[in-house]
C-alpha cells in the first residue's frame, strides 16, 4: 500500500497540471479608454479596479501626504451626499468600494452586483470625480491620519521601513513615507486637497480591469460614465530613483524583545530578459514556502525566526531584492551571520538541478491558482497592464519560466545576488552585532 | 433552488437572491470522519482541508501552546515522510499548504490543481497516525513557535494587552488562556506532550474533511472512502465539555500602560452567548446589534454619535463573533481623538449605549444591513476557500451544515425587538471587563517636555 501511493506521488510532481486559458477581452471605449475584462457571468455581480499611476509620489513639493488624505476622503462625501449619505446609498446598493494610495498608484476597487450596475456607478463617479473636501471631514481624516503617523512611530516594522526606505532612496519620494509627516500633514489646506486630486486622478495615467457579470458593451459605458468627467493630463510623474544602499548595518535602538531585520540589494527590471531567470533563483532562494534556502537554514534548522523571505520589488522607477525577517534580540547576530552565508553561498553556487526543477514546478502548477474568483481576476490584469505585459502573457508565462536552464539559473545568481550590497536595518536591541562592515 | 426576497424599497434590488447557491454535500465514513463538499467548477482547483475538533481550549492545565506548537510538528514527517517533506511534496505538484490553531480547532489545507487530490489526502491521513517526533526535532520548533509569539504578541501592545482581557474576562474557562501558549509554559513543551495530544486527539472521528473547488460529491465519497476510510477511530473520546463560567459579579478594569502605544484607547468586552446548533436567533440578533453599533464611521451609531455628531472619537468599533463552542464576547472599542481623556471616552461610550436601550433600532438602517447579509450570498460564492473556511470554523464550534445554510434566513427574520432583548441581555456590568491603554504617565511627560 505505502509503495503504490508513493509511486503515485512521484507520478503526480512529473506531470504539469491542466487548465483553463484565462480569456481577456480588450475593451476600447468610445471616450478613448482601454480596459481589460474577464467576463464570468455564474454569478451576478462585477469586480471593478481602476488604477492611476503616480500614487503619493506626485505629492507638490511641500505637500507630502496630500494624496494619500485626499485618497481617503474620496468616501467622505462628494455631489450632493455628505459621508453619511454616501455611505448610506452605497450600502443600499450593497456595494462596496475601496480607494488607496500607495508609491505608485491610487487605486480604485469596486464590487456590486450585476443588477445594480448603473446606480452603483452613479455613486461611484460622484466619488472619484466630485469629491467634497469638506471642511470638517478633511480635518476628521487628518485626525485619523496623524494617529496613524504616531503609532508607526512606535511600531519596529514600519520603524524599519522607512529607515530603510530613506537610506535606499534619499530624497527622492520613495525615500519618505506617503502618509507624510506630523507637520506636513497638518498644513494640507482643502486646496491642497483638491489640487492631488487633480494631480493623481487624471485621464493620462489610467488602467481598468474588470471582471464577472458584465459585457464589454456595458462596461464601456461604465468606464466613460465614470471617468471622462476627470482632467486629462496629471502631475508630473518622479524620475528614475537610484539605489544609494552601501551595504552596512543600520541599527535603529528600541525597546523590544526582537529585532526586526530588513535587507535589500539591487533587484531586476521586469523587462531584463533574465528576469524570469532571477524569479526563479529568488524562489528557490528566498521565496516564502517551506523548502526555501533561507527559510529552510534560518528557520527550520536552526528556529531563530518565524518566517523569513525576500522578493523581487518592482517598483515603477527603481527594483530592490527585498527581505525581512524577527529573531530575538540575543540572536540578531546569528541571524544576520545566517543570511550573509547563504547569500554569498548561492551567489558563488546557484541552485542544484533538483532545486530548479522543484522550482519551476511549484511555480508553473501554482500559477493557475492566482486565478480563482472575480476580485482576483480584476486585480490581475489590471496588474499586467501598468506593468506593460502583452495580453497574452498569461497563456505564455509558464513557457518563460520552463524555458529557465540551470546554466541561467547560475549565471543570474551570481550575477544578480550582491553579498557587498545586501544592506540590513534593524530595529531592537539586537546584540552582538559587529557594526565595523 | 432560488428563492425570493424582497425588501419594502422600492428598488427591484435583490428580488432574487439565491439562498444557498453553493452546492454543499455532506457524508459521515463508518470510522466517524465528516465530509463536507462544496462545488465550484469556475476553474479546476481544489482546497482540500482536515479540520480537527481540538484547539488550545482542550489543553490541559500548563501545557498551553501545546495544541498549536502540534500543529507545527504535523510537517516534521511520518514512517514514510521525511521533515518538511510534506510541503515540498505539495509545492513540487504546484499547490500551496499551511495550517491554523484557534481555541476551538486546528486545521490543515492545500490548495491545489484538483486532479491532485487523491495524494493530498493520502498524505495526510498518512500524518494523522503514523506522526514521528522526536525531542531533536521538536526543540527548533519550539523556538520558532517562542519567535511567532515574540513576533505577533510580544512586539505587539494591542495584542499583549488582549490576552489579559481575555484571561480576566473567563474566570474559569480555557478560552482565557492565549492560543500560541503563555511563554513559560510554552519553553517547557516537549515531543512526549505533543505525542499524547496527537495520539488522543487526532483521529477520524474527531476530525472534518472540507473539499471546495472542481469537484463531485461522487469522487470525495470514492476518495475518501480509499484515503481515511481505513483509519481507526478513538472509540473512547469523549465530548468536549468544557468547564463552564461561574456567575460573574464583579465588573473588572484593566490599565496597561506600554511606552509602544502611541494612540490610548479604550475597549469593553461583555460575556456573550455563542451560536447554538438550530438555536442561532439570540446570536443573529447580536450580530445585528454589533454591526447597528459598529459598521462604519458614517452609518454606526457609535460612529455617528462619536466620530460625526460629537467629535470624542478617533476611530470606534463593535464587533460579535459569534461561531464558537463556549460563549464568546461582544466588544466595543473608542480611540479618543487628541485632547480627550481615556475616562470621557468611556463615559461618552456608555452614554451612547445608554441611548441606544432608549432610542432603539432604526429600521432603515437595520433594512439595510440585512441587504448587505443577502448579498453576501452573491459575493461569497466567489472565494471557495471562503466558504470552505466558514464551514469548518462552524461545524468545529458545534454547528451543523444545516445551521450555516439556515443563518441568512435567521439573519432576515430578526425583529428590532429581538435585537433590543439581546442588548439589555448582554450589556451586564458584572459580565464586562474595561481596559484602558496608553503609553505610562512618565513617558508622556518627557515627550511633552
Amino acid at each position: 500500500m505505502t509503495r503504490f501511493l508513493t509511486t503515485l506521488a512521484f507520478l503526480a510532481a512529473t506531470t504539469a497540471p491542466a487548465f483553463a486559458d484565462v480569456d481577456i477581452q480588450e475593451v476600447e471605449t468610445p471616450a478613448g479608454f482601454t480596459a481589460w475584462l474577464v467576463e464570468e457571468p455564474s454569478i451576478p455581480f462585477v469586480s471593478l479596479e481602476i488604477w492611476f499611476r503616480g500614487g503619493t509620489s506626485v505629492d507638490a513639493p511641500g505637500k507630502r501626504g496630500a494624496v494619500n488624505l485626499m485618497t481617503a476622503l474620496l468616501e467622505e462625501g462628494s455631489g450632493d451626499l455628505d459621508a453619511r449619505g454616501f455611505a448610506e446609498a452605497r450600502d443600499d446598493l450593497a456595494a462596496s468600494f475601496g480607494f488607496r494610495a500607495s508609491d505608485d498608484t491610487v487605486t480604485v476597487s469596486a464590487r456590486f452586483l450585476s443588477e445594480t450596475t448603473d446606480d452603483a456607478v452613479a455613486l461611484l463617479k460622484q466619488a472619484i470625480t466630485a469629491p467634497s473636501m469638506d471642511p470638517v471631514a478633511v480635518e476628521r481624516v487628518r485626525a485619523q491620519v496623524l494617529a496613524g503617523l504616531r503609532s508607526d512611530a512606535e511600531d519596529p516594522g514600519a520603524i524599519a521601513s522607512q529607515t530603510f526606505a530613506k537610506l535606499a532612496f534619499g530624497d527622492h519620494p520613495y525615500g519618505s513615507d506617503g502618509d507624510g509627516t506630523l507637520d506636513s500633514v497638518a498644513a494640507l489646506t482643502r486646496e491642497d486637497l483638491l489640487a492631488a486630486h487633480a494631480g493623481a486622478m487624471a485621464q493620462d495615467r489610467i488602467y481598468i480591469g474588470a471582471a464577472g457579470d458584465i459585457s464589454p458593451e456595458k462596461l464601456a459605458e461604465v468606464i466613460d460614465t465614470l471617468l471622462a468627467d476627470l482632467p486629462e493630463t496629471g502631475a508630473p510623474l518622479p524620475g528614475p530613483a537610484p539605489l544609494l544602499l552601501t551595504g552596512d548595518v543600520d541599527v535603529v535602538p528600541f525597546e523590544t524583545p526582537q529585532s526586526v531585520i530588513q535587507f535589500a540589494q539591487p533587484g531586476m527590471a521586469r523587462d531584463d530578459p533574465d528576469f524570469f531567470a532571477a524569479y526563479v533563483v529568488n524562489q528557490i532562494f528566498s521565496g516564502g514556502g517551506f523548502g526555501a534556502r533561507l527559510m529552510t537554514e534560518v528557520r527550520e534548522k536552526r528556529g531563530l525566526t518565524y518566517g523569513i523571505y525576500a522578493y523581487l520589488a518592482q517598483k515603477d522607477q527603481s527594483e530592490l531584492l527585498v527581505g525581512q525577517a524577527s529573531t530575538a534580540n540575543e540572536r540578531a547576530a546569528e541571524t544576520v551571520a545566517v543570511i550573509r552565508e547563504e547569500w554569498a553561498k548561492m551567489q558563488a553556487d546557484g541552485p542544484t538541478q533538483a532545486e530548479l526543477d522543484q522550482a519551476k514546478t511549484y511555480l508553473t502548477g501554482a500559477y493557475p491558482l492566482r486565478f480563482d474568483g472575480n476580485d482576483s481576476l480584476a486585480r490581475i490584469v489590471v496588474g499586467m497592464q501598468i506593468d506593460g505585459l502583452s495580453i497574452d502573457y498569461i497563456a505564455t508565462r509558464n513557457d518563460k519560466v520552463e524555458a529557465v536552464t540551470l546554466e541561467d539559473a547560475r549565471r543570474v545568481a551570481g550575477e544578480l545576488l550582491d553579498p557587498d550590497a545586501l544592506s540590513f536595518v534593524i530595529v531592537g536591541q539586537p546584540e552582538g552585532l559587529d557594526l565595523g562592515n | 433552488m432560488f428563492r425570493s426576497v424582497l425588501f419594502g424599497t422600492g428598488l427591484a434590488l435583490m428580488a432574487m437572491v439565491p439562498a444557498h447557491a453553493e452546492a454543499v454535500t455532506e457524508f459521515t465514513l463508518e470510522n466517524g470522519l465528516d465530509v463536507v463538499v462544496i462545488e465550484d467548477h469556475r476553474s479546476p482547483a481544489v482546497v482540500h482541508m482536515l479540520w480537527y475538533k481540538v484547539g488550545a481550549a482542550d489543553e490541559m492545565p500548563g501545557k498551553s501552546g501545546i495544541a498549536h506548537l502540534l500543529e507545527h510538528l504535523m510537517f516534521k514527517g511520518t514512517e514514510i515522510r521525511s521533515p518538511g517533506e510534506f510541503s515540498q511534496i505539495v509545492e513540487a505538484n504546484g499547490g500551496n499548504d499551511n495550517a491554523f490553531t484557534s481555541w476551538d480547532y486546528t486545521g490543515y489545507f492545500q490548495r491545489i490543481a484538483a486532479d491532485r487530490l487523491p495524494l493530498m489526502m493520502e498524505m495526510e491521513a498518512d500524518r494523522m497516525t503514523n506522526l514521528q517526533l522526536t525531542d531533536e526535532l521538536t526543540a527548533p520548533e519550539v523556538s520558532v513557535v517562542l519567535e511567532e509569539r515574540n513576533q505577533r504578541t510580544d512586539s505587539n501592545p494591542d495584542a499583549l494587552f488582549r490576552e489579559q482581557a481575555s484571561a480576566a474576562q473567563y474566570l474559569n474557562h480555557p478560552y482565557g488562556r492565549p492560543v500560541i501558549g503563555w511563554r513559560h509554559e510554552v519553553e517547557a513543551l516537549t515531543a512526549e506532550d505533543a505525542l499524547a495530544f496527537y495520539r488522543r486527539f487526532y483521529v477520524p472521528n474527531n476530525a472534518i474533511l472540507i473539499v471546495a473547488g472542481d469537484v463531485t460529491p461522487d469522487e470525495v465519497r470514492s476518495l475518501a472512502e480509499t484515503y481515511y476510510g481505513g483509519l481507526v477511530p478513538n472509540p473512547d473520546l469523549a465530548e468536549r465539555d468544557r468547564v463552564i463560567e461561574p456567575p460573574q459579579i464583579a465588573a473588572r478594569r484593566l490599565v496597561f500602560e506600554d511606552p509602544r502605544i502611541a494612540q490610548p484607547y479604550v475597549v469593553r468586552s461583555y460575556l456573550a452567548p455563542e451560536r447554538n446548533s438550530g438555536d442561532q436567533e439570540q446570536a443573529a440578533a447580536l450580530s445585528l446589534l454589533g454591526n447597528l453599533l459598529g459598521d462604519g464611521p458614517a452609518t454606526s451609531v457609535l460612529g455617528r454619535k462619536l466620530q460625526f455628531d460629537t467629535e470624542v472619537a478617533l476611530y470606534t468599533a463593535a464587533y460579535y463573533a459569534g461561531t464558537s463552542l463556549d460563549a464568546t464576547t461582544f466588544n466595543l472599542t473608542v480611540v479618543p481623538v487628541d485632547g480627550v481623556s481615556l475616562a470621557d471616552a468611556e463615559a461618552a461610550l456608555d452614554d451612547v449605549l445608554r441611548q441606544f436601550m432608549i432610542e432603539g433600532v432604526d429600521e432603515d438602517h437595520l433594512a439595510r444591513l440585512k441587504r448587505q447579509y443577502a448579498a453576501d450570498a452573491i459575493y461569497s460564492m466567489d472565494d471557495a476557500q471562503g466558504l470552505a473556511r466558514r464551514y469548518g470554523d462552524a461545524l468545529t464550534s458545534g454547528l451543523t451544515v444545516a445551521d450555516v445554510q439556515a443563518w441568512p434566513e435567521v439573519i432576515q427574520a430578526v425583529t428590532p425587538e429581538q435585537i433590543m432583548a439581546a442588548a439589555e441581555m448582554v450589556f451586564q456590568d458584572r459580565n464586562s471587563v474595561t481596559g484602558w491603554l496608553r503609553a505610562p504617565i512618565a513617558a508622556e511627560t518627557e515627550v511633552t517636555q
